[in-house]
């Protein structure tokens, strides 16, 4: 299972510049997992040491904030897109270029 | 009508209007709570005048004395007016790329601004005014992110206000910002039913102005922490900027003239329409569409109003 994911602008130094990158797994857990294997320096950035998301880091399945559903265990599928988001104050600019449109 | 001793009596018992012809499922109901319809315009009059009022009470205020909050505006704006009331002195921390209309009203109110990077966004209004702060002890620093009276300003307030007009609700919608609405509005609404879901919007920031230099600068809202935030909630979305002005826009059909965090809140209460077989669901509208005029969201094309919207803050 291939899926997109969006980085946010702080993560893509770490994976080559790419605003948009493709990883395999069947949760949002093993698509990140997956993710950092490929780019290291992406390890401990949004997954932590404990295998928990990283308090300052958002990740949405399509529209979705998984950890309002399964978190790291929310299923994914082919037609999915995740996107990471830095979680941020609230009072926030109309812009979403690390989304797709 | 009535007589009012005060425009502060005007702050709250805002009207709730069925606008289910706008929603996708016509089985899910969707009503819209108008909080323009507050004296200085926005849902931000609620929190303020709590915020203030519970200062007076708590001894933190002195006549005269200056405050200082960072906000993209509403909050501001509402303070602004209450201080003028009450005969205090309001310095904001704003992010320079606010529509102009929030800095006049501002000016209008009397109140001191002052300029936070466009991009570092709301994240850099809140460091500055917190550094301010620090360097001001006499100044009266209320923090809207973690002053426990602005989600009560919700619980006392709007969540009744909506039990009272609404008690069938299923579903409660509305924007994240500070999280004080809901907060407050599901904190109450849960008490009285358990079932009621209460699904938060979450517009993105920018990436271009999000002000981060890595992860770690990140921020979430001490009352959303204190409160138990993550435990309320049942659901967060994203609702992107095209998105949001196509509701705002589709709100003129039923004629209603918001803001553009309102479209976006609806654009998530249209999501939840879709996803349930059917319900009643509640949207705040947080504020008028008079402050974003400038932005030309409801009369230029939809591509050019959303590139610009990826310089100006809307919400």
């Amino acid at each position: 299972m291939s899926v997109t994911v969006h980085l946010p602008t702080v993560l893509r130094s770490h994976a080559g510049g790419a605003k948009d990158v493709t990883a395999d797994g069947a949760t949002v857990g093993e698509v990140l997992t997956a993710l950092a294997s490929e780019y290291p320096g992406l390890s401990g950035q949004v997954i932590n040491g404990d295998g928990t998301l990283h308090k300052f880091v958002n990740v949405y399945v399509n529209d979705d904030d998984v950890r309002y559903m399964s978190a790291l265990d929310t299923p994914v599928t082919d037609s999915d897109e995740v996107s990471i988001l830095p979680a941020v104050a609230g009072g926030a600019v109309g812009s979403s270029r690390s989304l797709p449109t | 009508m009535t007589l009012y001793g005060s425009v502060l009596d005007l702050i709250g018992n805002t009207p709730l209007v069925d606008i289910t012809a706008l929603s996708p499922n016509p089985d899910a109901r969707i009503l819209i709570k108008l909080e323009g319809q507050n004296p200085s315009g926005s849902v931000k009059d609620r929190i303020a005048l709590s915020m203030i009022e519970q200062a007076e009470s708590d001894r933190r205020l002195s006549p005269g004395q200056t405050l200082i909050e960072p906000t993209s505006g509403n909050t501001g704006i509402g303070m602004a007016m209450v201080c003028k009331l009450k005969g205090y002195h309001l310095t904001v921390v704003l992010p320079s790329n606010v529509s102009p209309e929030r800095r006049q009203l501002l000016e209008v109110w009397g109140a001191e601004i002052i300029e936070s990077p466009g991009s570092e966004g709301s994240n850099g209004a809140v460091k500055m005014a917190r550094d301010l702060a620090a360097d001001h002890p006499e100044w009266a620093f209320l923090y809207q992110y973690a002053n426990p009276a602005n989600p009560k300003a919700h619980y006392q307030g709007t969540g009744p206000e909506i039990w009272r007009d609404c008690p069938e609700i299923t579903h409660f919608v509305a924007g994240l910002g500070t999280s004080g609405t809901l907060l407050g509005c599901g904190r109450y609404l849960k008490e009285h039913n358990p079932d009621v879901k209460i699904l938060a919007v979450e517009p993105p920031a920018g990436e271009m102005v999000d002000g981060l230099r890595n992860l770690d600068d990140g921020y979430i809202p001490p009352i959303f922490i204190d409160s138990g935030g993550a435990e309320l909630l049942d659901g967060k979305k994203i609702v992107r900027p095209r998105e949001s002005i196509e509701w705002t826009r589709r709100l003129t059909e039923v004629g209603i003239f918001a803001g553009i965090s309102s479209g976006a809140a609806l654009a998530g209460a249209a999501k939840c329409a879709e996803s349930i077989d059917r319900g009643t669901i509640v949207v705040v509208a947080a504020d008028g569409g008079w402050k974003y005029l400038s932005t030309g969201a409801w009369t230029d094309d939809l591509d050019v109003v959303e590139k610009r919207a990826k310089e100006t803050i809307y919400f």
